[in-house]
Order: C-alpha cells, then sequence, then structure tokens
C-alpha cells in the first residue's frame, strides 16, 4: 500500500512502481494455480522439474478419473447444486413477493426472523441439523445435504429489495386487466428482476459447488457424497497415490466452475458485485 | 384485506417453515442440549447445569482454538482487505495488462476451499515444493512449514488470505466504478498529491464498502475451516486448530454432542454479535450515500 503514497502527485497514470507491484502481486496470485496445472499436465518424473520441452500428457486426468468413482461425485454435485437452486428460487421469490407488495399483521417480525439467517448460518449448526437429518432418516442423501439451505435468507432480503424497486402501477395495471397474483408475479416481476436472478444463480451455485463441511458431516458414502468431500476422501488415503494425480483430480473438481469463469469473467464479476451491494 | 394476509402468508409458508426447522429451532435446542448431557447407549441425556460450559472452561483445546482463531482473524481481516484495496485501485486504472490482473486477483475465489487446499498442501511439501524449491535457491534452510508448531497455523492463514482478497476486491472495484469522475478531476485542478486524494476522497467515500467487507471478513474468519482438513487438520498439536474445526471434532469425531453443543452457542453469540455490532452501531455512524 506504501506506493500510494509515493510521490510523484501524477495521479492519473499508475506509475511504473505500481505496474511493478500489480504484476509481482498478481505472479504471486497465479503461482499456486500454475504449478498445479503443470503437475497435472506433465508426468510425474516433471512434476518438480522445470524443462520447457517436458512432454505434456492426459495420463493423470485418466488414471485419477479410474481411481476414484469421479462419475458419481460430479452427478451427485450437479444434481445437488441444481436442485438446491431451484427450490430457492421458489420459495424465495414467493416469500420476497409477499414481504414486498403485502400488507399483513406480523411481517416485520417475520422478515426479522428471515434475517437471522444471515448471521447464523447452517454452517455453524451442524450438530443439531445432524439429528434432525437422522431423525428424518435423511443422512446419506441429497436432500439432507440441500434442505438447510432451500430457504436462503439472503436470496428473499436480494430479491424483496428488488422487486420494491418495481413501479406499483405497473402491478395494478395487471391487475385492472383480471391476473391473479401469482400471475403478475410471474408476469411482471420476475421478467423485471432476471439480472438478480443471475447473479443469485452463480453465487448459490458456486457456493454449493464449493461447500464441504456440512456435506462432509452428513453424507458418508459414493451414494450421495459431492465432489469436495470425494477428493478430499480420494486425497486423504493417498499412501501410494502420486501429487501428478492428486492434482490433476484436484483440477478435474474444480474445472466446470473455473472454465465458465474464465469464459464468463464480465458476468460473474458483476452478479457478486450485484449481490454483495445492497 | 384479510384475503390478502392469507395469500401472504401463504406465500411466505413454505420458506418460513424450513427456516425454523433448520435455522431457529437448531438454534435453540442447540441452547437447551448445551445445558444436557450427551447421550449414550443405555444412558439418556440429562439435565447437567453448566457442567458442558465448565468442560470447556478446562479444555485447552478449546483455549488454543480461540487464540488460534483471535490470531487468525486479526491476521486475514487487515490483511485480506488492504490487499483488496489496493487490487482494486489498480485494475480501476488504465494499467497495463489490466484484464490478465483482475483474472489473476479473482481466481482463487471461484475454486473450492478443498481444491485450493490441496493445491497448496503441494506448495507447501517438504523438500519438493515449489516453497521450498524458491527458499532453497535464496540458500534459506529447510523447514516443514505445515509441520512446525511454529508456522502450521501463519501457512493456514495465507491460504486464507489468498483465496478471499480478490473476493473483496470486487465490491471494492465497484465501489470505485460508481465514483464520480468529475471528483478526480478536480482534485487534478487543485494539484492534490495522490496520497491526499486517497486519504480525503476516496477512503472516507469507500467507507461504507470497508464497513460491509469487514463484516464479511469477520464472519468469515470464524467459518473458513475446510482447508484445515487437507492442510493440517489442526495440528501438529493443535498449533493450527481453530473454533469451528474443534467444534467438528468434539461432534463428529468423539460423538460429545453435549460438549459440541456449548461450543456452537460460543459461535453463535460471536457471530450474532458481528452481526448486532454492526447493524447496532457502523450502520447508524456511517452515512455517505
Amino acid at each position: 500500500m506504501s506506493s500510494m503514497h509515493a510521490e510523484p502527485p501524477a495521479y492519473h497514470a499508475p506509475t511504473w512502481l505500481d505496474t511493478l507491484a500489480a504484476w509481482l502481486l498478481a505472479l504471486l496470485w497465479i503461482l499456486p494455480l500454475v504449478y498445479a496445472v503443470w503437475t497435472a499436465f506433465h508426468p510425474s518424473a516433471y512434476a518438480t522439474r522445470f524443462e520447457l520441452l517436458a512432454p505434456l500428457t492426459l495420463e493423470n486426468f485418466a488414471r485419477a478419473w479410474q481411481a476414484a468413482p469421479f462419475a458419481r461425485y460430479f452427478l451427485n454435485t450437479a444434481a445437488l447444486v441444481l436442485m438446491i437452486l431451484a427450490v430457492q428460487l421458489v420459495l424465495a421469490t414467493l416469500a420476497a413477493y409477499a414481504f414486498a407488495r403485502y400488507e399483513f399483521r406480523g411481517r416485520n417480525v417475520a422478515f426479522a426472523l428471515v434475517l437471522v439467517q444471515l448471521m447464523v448460518m447452517p454452517d455453524i449448526l451442524v450438530v443439531e441439523n445432524y439429528k434432525t437429518m437422522a431423525r428424518l432418516g435423511l443422512v446419506d442423501t441429497l436432500a439432507g445435504i440441500g434442505l438447510p439451505y432451500f430457504a436462503s435468507a439472503f436470496a428473499i432480503f436480494l430479491l424483496r429489495q428488488t422487486f420494491l424497486g418495481v413501479p406499483k402501477e405497473l402491478d395494478e395495471a395487471a391487475r385492472v386487466e383480471g391476473a391473479s397474483p401469482l400471475q403478475i408475479l410471474w408476469r411482471v416481476y420476475v421478467p423485471l428482476a432476471r439480472p438478480v436472478y443471475t447473479a443469485f444463480a452463480l453465487v448459490s451455485v458456486s457456493f454449493h459447488w464449493n461447500n464441504f463441511l456440512w456435506p462432509l458431516i452428513v453424507t458418508n458414502s459414493i451414494q450421495a457424497r459431492p465432489l469436495t468431500v470425494g477428493l478430499q476422501v480420494f486425497s486423504s488415503v493417498d499412501q501410494g497415490v502420486d501429487w501428478s494425480i492428486i492434482t490433476a483430480a484436484t483440477l478435474m473438481t474444480s474445472a466446470p466452475l473455473l472454465l465458465a469463469f474464465l469464459l464468463f469473467q464480465r458476468q460473474f464479476v458483476q452478479s457478486f458485485m450485484r449481490a454483495g451491494i445492497k | 384485506m384479510r384475503t390478502r394476509a392469507v395469500h401472504a402468508w401463504l406465500m411466505l409458508l413454505p420458506a418460513m417453515l424450513l427456516l425454523v426447522a433448520f435455522t431457529h429451532w437448531p438454534a435453540l435446542s442447540t441452547f437447551v442440549d448445551s445445558f444436557h448431557s450427551t447421550a449414550k447407549a443405555g444412558r439418556p441425556s440429562v439435565w447437567v447445569g453448566l457442567e458442558n460450559y465448565q468442560v470447556m472452561l478446562e479444555d485447552p483445546v478449546f483455549w488454543k482454538a480461540v487464540r488460534n482463531n483471535l490470531l487468525f482473524a486479526t491476521a486475514t481481516i487487515p490483511a485480506s482487505i488492504g490487499l483488496a484495496l489496493a487490487m482494486a485501485l489498480w485494475v480501476n486504472e488504465r494499467i497495463a495488462g489490466r484484464a490478465f490482473l483482475r483474472m489473476a486477483y479473482f481466481t482463487p475465489t471461484v475454486l473450492p476451499m478443498i481444491a485450493v487446499a490441496n493445491i497448496w498442501l503441494f506448495f507447501y511439501t517438504p523438500q519438493y515444493g515449489l516453497l521450498e524449491r524458491l527458499t532453497g535457491l535464496l540458500g534459506l534452510p529447510a523447514h516443514n512449514w505445515l509441520g512446525s508448531p511454529s508456522t502450521a497455523l501463519a501457512a493456514v492463514t495465507a491460504v486464507a488470505i489468498w483465496k478471499e482478497a480478490g473476493f473483496f476486491m470486487i465490491f471494492y472495484l465497484a465501489a470505485l466504478q460508481s465514483l464520480n469522475p468529475s471528483l478526480r478531476e478536480a482534485a487534478a485542478i487543485e494539484g492534490a498529491s495522490r496520497g491526499y486524494f486517497f486519504r480525503r476522497v476516496l477512503w472516507p467515500l469507500l467507507m461504507p464498502t470497508t464497513l460491509f467487507v469487514l463484516i464479511n471478513a469477520c464472519i468469515n474468519a470464524f467459518r473458513m475451516v475446510d482447508h484445515l482438513f487437507v492442510l493440517t487438520r489442526g495440528g501438529p498439536d493443535n498449533a493450527s486448530i481453530l473454533l469451528l474445526y474443534h467444534l467438528y471434532e468434539v461432534g463428529f469425531s468423539f460423538w460429545d454432542t453435549g460438549y459440541a453443543s456449548a461450543i456452537t452457542v460460543v459461535l453463535v453469540v460471536l457471530l450474532a454479535g458481528i452481526a448486532l455490532f454492526q447493524f447496532f452501531v457502523l450502520d447508524r455512524r456511517v452515512h455517505y450515500q
């Protein structure tokens, strides 16, 4: 940060010092990843030997794929992430509409109760939620992983803010034409909030693709285990598994999100921005 | 009017039921359970008063986790916010390779923490890890970064900062882009130095963003433990253990749910405290926008 207080006073263009510092930091930031890519795409003999002409290979990926049921893990994660997102969107849309456009007794108390989840997240209440899942017989199921996240205070909050910004006249015009409340919601509010839905969807998908602690606790077989837990199980029984394969597995599990991010960088960044700014 | 109220409640109902079932009820029953013993085969759980809290106070690992977590928080919060601000200020300018820089800073954010930890584990590996090779080139002695009690916590802290800074950069970048460009022109006409412009104009205008990021960083400091599962498992000798990881061990390795409930209560109180502090103290003081 010291470079910011440096002379000269020409603050319109970054100085060469800024450029140097920014690049050093960026290289430092990308280094572990570049290292991982190097290791994954070269034979293990070259894992720590950096030679420009080292032969490239996909064999590490093939061996990782065969060494653990990654296909099943991918399927589990994809199903989990889509299921959570779909339920979250439906429930949050209905709740946000009620909060934004209806007057009813207990509205403020109910909204405060929703906001409680922003500070007491499901990630912390794992002991009690595990007991609940055991009682419901949902241990080691995708539903068991997803249930605590189905009602998202964050989504309700975000959509309520958006719905409040929709002009009431549109709402009334639709009602005069005889549309029911749910039709109004579907035809007026939802289309207008599309960018917010995209933003929330990206944030939700990357959160649940990456989520680890709760899925680790509530799953115990490949039946429901998502990628993150599968990767951890795979790389912790390593004895004999070499680094090149672990790194290949690591890149493989992150690849869909990473590729999506590299292709849709602008949307990702804007979505995270939109989701963070109230 | 009555039917509209009924409609509203019907729309709220599914979300409310799930929130009650998986947030409010578990929060309350954790509190109740923290005053009960852990049920074991043939011995149901009974009221034990403050015994679980007594156990907690006498548990050296708990205190180690508290101490580590405070150190972890005091290192990750300012470092990730400071770096995020610097990154945003750079990327907001017409700097050489801007798109690459932004991508490099933000990429760690989209990767799963578990995957990130695997990569860093290799990075830290003694003898052939990249870090060892770099320090070796500089002629420094070999060091087991994750295996020594003196550096394990610092090593896991560095990973957390690396993961978080780019995420917070986004919020600063959004704030910087929404600033009025004439502020800068005015400062240029006045001949204000760059440091002065930052201190007197940018920093105060960015204050709401800083607070938002600060609260998130505080919450994350008590929530981010995934990397411990791969890097150190809280070790060696609990040198890098954090509160939530300790909770996991007590609850799901030792299956002492009574004591685990007491630790959960401590975490909930901590997080609720942070949120209430933001709501009642910070939000009332900051009004720039």
